[in-house]
């Protein structure tokens, strides 16, 4: 979220009372408690106040899909990427918040340089490079030009002011009569470009907004930065940036028409992948360790594995198919490789690669939460944890949020030392429960978890644990279920799943939690889900064509500041 | 604190062909109290470091039972026994939260580090590492280097909320960071200055142009974030500076050989394997002023870390693992809290090692270790234990127990920054704000 305003940055009261469950007494849903009944007629989107303009950091994801889409795919990466800021349950609205280390910088600047280097290598140049210098010895200024304001644009995503164009020329010039070669020279002004903030860093301009006078909108680009990296994870195309420039985004129509076109092309799929990625976590995932002795049939290749598993089944389910998100959690559908055989200990025929396959019927074993993914993912190294699986489900796909364990407490309390003798997870959980200090929330965590104990700590299924038959019943809300299985019904029906998903998808679209402002627009989308049959498509088409997803609410601290900044872009000086 | 003009110099270096330009560069960085090397006539630069274990430690088998110079090594310490005059250790000073909610095992870390309890990870103060890095780093390569020893990329140094200077978890990355691009050995015969760094710097600097114009048009907030941008490229700016002069001559210093190929993981053989690895690197670094800021975590404060075979963490441990009633402690979380001393010999071992001036290393080091909590099963930041290691060049008396019943636990941090040279009188806020210095500490 960028900054402009004390009052939408802080947390709001509403964030403060509700967000954070202080006693675990009470579940609440934040901005989505008042959800309508669903209507007969298609919704219509309400007002709204929007925020302020967005600071954000290309995620790491971003930065791969865009650097592809602009050199081509198998442009090397040689930089590393520190991990990101997770807030407010995503990466997604880190990046409003995150800043550049020294770190982070140097390995932009080694992804930089060596991509710059590739793009005007012998074997690249003719491909990347758009015109011929008169000779490789000597500085050939229209050429240079024409380098920079071909690379300008699509890096910095909107045009290059005069001023701009004129600098990087300079730079390839100066490391031309340096070096020697013309191509050094358009490598270090395309290098330059690759760690300036305009590439890194989505800053957003505003305009005055011509229909409501004292008040901004986005300038155009941004607004078509805002929509690409929303349905493409990447930067805009050639397309997008004429219809920004020939003001076609200012139009319901235009917009629409845009917006389809990117659902519509195959980078929709990255889009979906990487917000489930960032939602599912699996960020950390690369950092999962299992102990071999505990179980050997862990390893890296699984863990990878695993990711891709559930991302494939994700991608079937809500984009090829298109189906219903809820059924994400009681599919049997899915896809299998020998490495996850061995742990699922499900035959796989194929030797190298992927499988569609179905989980058997009646193993307990239905949705994603009963892949590996989810249950080794939420273990320790070596068991299962009941605590951290039914945190996760309440977190991540229910968005409730569980506080953490209150620091004065005991544990040797509700250890009995002199009966040691624990076999199952539900027993030695049962003291945490029985324990007025721990029952509040472990009360929302266990007996979620608990009907996953069939399930060890990298996901294969035992129906005991040290010789003690596992009991895996449990309840969600009131309504009684058995094993994995049942979970994923319980959460198939829950009505606080798809509100999740909405919450989560505005959050990674915006940068920032929904403002109390937006109550009735998240309200609004809520019942857009619905009537669509919970399609993640059409959820994300609903946002990506809402008047609320562009909407500027200026802070009147800075608002003359940003008039003298937005008249010297609408003159075109942005600098 | 001299700045370093770095222009002037630029400009020196271009307008002589680049080559064989002498200027008293060390000197402009070296921090005045340093002492002199015998053999050049430089002054050795003071460095500091920060060494985390996580959660906490036995008191039974870490508290001396007697305060002062005179006091006998308790089970735990034991291990640190060579390296008794290098450390002081500090027990009883607390965490005082002020009705802050706390973290378990974060905010105590974090309070400790800043001054300032906060109930997550939002500081809202610079890490002690940073405060006195800003004042003795500019101009060395790396403002800092951080690693974290068990597997996972976490860090408690921070600039600023949101902005944790990431964790090298791999020594092999670790050492391609100092030792490989951009590494000049000090030694070296010939010393010749490669035209594309100072192209970089001019590209550099052509980036930089657009700073007032970006900070115009962003909130305050996001001012900051773009500062922090604009600071990095400074750092970046500096180093090639450094790369384009001839490195003032190390004594007793040979590039290192790259590390073995090493299983990074949290089981706690790896672990200790790691750690010392990367020590090892670390103090070469230190030694050829690559850096004069480190920070260790050797593992997490909710540690991470197991045995082999086991099904339970440490962490996991301190919170239900029965108290054996012969010994009246946690046994296997005991057993964690010795080795967590055990690598911490192998760390000031590493520094001790390399000879520098009429003494060592770790003579012109000021390392301060701690951990995050005192009792882990009670996540208690009463009574935090810290050892404070080295003679930081000098000014730092070592060699004592000394109990800080109760007093704020950055008394510690405060004098370490005084220690350091910086020029402050008090530290920390309401209960956890101080200005009173250690003086046991300071020569």
């Amino acid at each position: 979220m960028s900054n402009m305003s004390g009052q939408i940055r802080k947390p709001s009261a509403a964030r403060n009372t509700l967000g954070r469950l202080a006693a675990c007494a009470v579940l609440s849903m934040p901005l989505m408690g008042s959800v309508a009944v669903a209507q007969e007629t298609s919704p219509t989107e309400p007002q709204s106040a929007g925020g302020p303009p967005e600071v954000r950091r290309l995620t790491e994801s971003q930065y791969r899909a865009t650097v592809a889409d602009i050199f081509g795919p198998d442009m090397p990466i040689v930089g590393r990427f520190e991990h990101g800021l997770r807030a407010e349950g995503l990466l997604a609205v880190g990046t409003s918040q995150a800043g550049i280390s020294t770190f982070s910088f140097e390995q932009y600047d080694a992804s930089a340089r060596g991509i710059a280097a590739e793009v005007v290598s012998e074997k690249r140049r003719d491909q990347l490079v758009p015109c011929k210098p008169h000779a490789e010895n000597s500085f050939d200024a229209a050429c240079a030009k024409q380098f920079v304001e071909h690379y300008g644009p699509i890096l910095f995503r909107r045009p290059l002011t005069g001023e701009e164009i004129k600098r990087y020329v300079r730079t390839a010039q100066a490391a031309q009569q340096r070096l020697g070669n013309f191509y050094q020279g358009l490598q270090f002004a395309l290098a330059g470009m690759l760690v300036s903030p305009d590439f890194l860093v989505r800053i957003e301009q505003v305009v005055p907004d011509p229909k409501h006078k004292g008040q901004f909108r986005l300038d155009p680009y941004a607004k078509a930065t805002r929509l690409s990296y929303f349905l493409t994870n990447s930067t805009p195309d050639a397309e997008l940036l004429r219809a920004a420039g020939a003001g076609e985004l200012d139009t319901d129509a235009g917009l629409a028409h845009q917006a389809d076109r990117l659902i519509a092309s195959p980078h929709f799929e990255r889009a979906v992948r990487a917000f489930f990625e960032d939602m599912l976590e699996f960020d950390t995932f690369n950092e999962l360790a299992k102990d071999p002795v505990i179980y050997p049939a862990f390893n890296s290749t699984v863990a990878l594995d695993a990711q891709e598993q559930t991302l494939r089944t994700i991608v079937a389910d809500l984009v090829t198919q298109p189906g219903d998100y809820r059924d994400l959690f009681t599919t049997r559908d899915t896809y299998l490789t020998r490495a996850l055989g061995a742990v699922y200990r499900l035959p796989v025929a194929t030797r190298n690669g992927w499988e569609k396959s179905q989980y058997p019927a009646n193993s307990g074993r239905e949705g994603i939460l009963t892949n590996i993914s989810f249950l080794a993912f939420y273990s320790h190294p070596g068991r299962s944890s009941s605590t951290l699986r039914g945190k996760a489900i309440r977190q991540v796909f229910l968005c409730q949020q569980i506080p953490d364990p209150p620091n004065n407490v005991d544990f040797s309390v509700v250890q009995d030392s002199s009966n040691t003798k624990m076999p199952t997870a539900r027993i030695r959980l049962e003291a945490h429960r029985t324990s007025p200090a721990c029952a509040g929330c472990h009360r929302l965590m266990d007996p979620l978890g608990l009907t996953m104990e069939n399930f060890d700590g990298v996901g294969t299924f035992r129906a005991q644990e040290n010789g003690a038959p596992i009991d895996a019943s449990g309840t969600l809300d009131g309504h009684e279920f058995q094993g994995g299985d049942g979970l994923g019904q319980a959460i198939h029906d829950s009505p606080q799943t798809p509100r999740c998903l909405v919450d989560k998808m505005y959050r990674s679209a915006s940068g920032r939690k929904a403002t109390p402002d937006e109550r009735a627009y998240v309200d609004y989308l809520n019942q857009t889900f619905k009537a669509d049959g919970y399609r993640v498509p059409d959820l994300m088409r609903a946002i990506a064509v809402s008047r609320s997803f562009y909407a500027i609410s200026m802070p009147s601290v800075s608002a003359n500041t940003l008039q003298h900044a937005a008249v010297h872009t609408s003159n075109g000086d942005r600098s | 604190m001299k700045k370093l003009n770095r222009r002037s110099v630029l400009k020196g270096v271009l307008g002589g062909a680049g080559i064989g330009v002498a200027l008293p560069f060390l000197d402009m960085f070296l921090n005045n109290n340093g002492r002199a090397l015998a053999a050049t006539g430089q002054r050795i630069p003071v460095r500091f470091g920060t060494w985390v274990w996580g959660c906490g430690f036995v008191p039974e088998r870490w508290v001396p039972s007697s305060t002062g110079a005179d006091y006998a090594l308790p089970p735990d310490l034991e291990v640190l026994a060579p390296h008794k005059k290098d450390i002081a250790i500090f027990s009883g000073y607390d965490v005082k939260l002020d009705g802050v909610a706390n973290k378990p095992h974060i905010t105590g870390c974090l309070g400790l580090r800043t001054g300032i309890p906060v109930p997550n990870e939002s500081v809202r103060a610079p890490t002690i590492d940073v405060i006195i890095g800003d004042a003795i780093s500019p101009g060395t390569r790396f403002s800092s280097i951080e690693v974290s020893t068990s597997g996972i990329d976490r860090s408690y140094s921070f600039r600023a909320a949101g902005s944790a200077n990431p964790s090298e978890v791999s020594p092999i990355k670790l050492y391609q960071r100092i030792f490989g691009e951009g590494f000049q050995d000090p030694n070296a015969a010939t010393f010749t200055p490669d035209p594309h760094t100072m192209v970089r710097q001019s590209v550099l600097s052509a980036v930089a142009e657009d700073r007032q114009r970006l900070m115009r048009t962003v909130g305050a907030e996001d001012r900051r974030r773009l500062e922090e941008y604009f600071t990095s490229i400074r750092h970046l700016e500096d180093q090639l500076a450094l790369q384009l002069q001839p490195p003032a001559r190390v004594e007793n210093f040979t590039k290192p050989d790259a590390p073995p190929t090493t299983t990074m993981d949290s089981e706690i053989g790896n672990v200790m394997v790691t750690h010392k690895l990367m020590a090892g690197l670390l103090a070469k670094a230190l030694q050829c002023n690559q850096t004069k800021v480190v920070n260790v975590l050797l593992w997490d404060t909710t540690s991470n870390v197991r045995r082999a075979g086991s099904s339970t963490t440490h962490h996991t441990l301190t919170h239900e693992e029965p108290v054996n009633p012969a010994l009246g402690y946690q046994e296997n979380v005991g057993w964690f809290a010795g080795q967590s001393m055990v690598a911490y010999k192998d760390f000031l071992d590493a520094l001790a090692a390399i000879p520098e001036g009429d003494g060592t290393l770790l003579d012109n080091c000021l390392i301060f270790a701690h951990s995050d909590c005192s009792i882990a099963k009670a996540h208690a930041v009463e009574g935090i234990p810290m050892i404070v290691a080295g003679r930081a060049g000098g000014r730092v008396r070592t060699g004592f127990h000394l109990a800080g019943r109760a007093d704020p636990a950055t008394r510690v941090g405060l004098t370490l920054q005084q220690a350091m040279g910086l020029q402050v009188a008090k530290w920390g806020v309401q209960s956890m704000e101080t200005n009173r210095t250690i003086t046991e500490l300071l020569v």
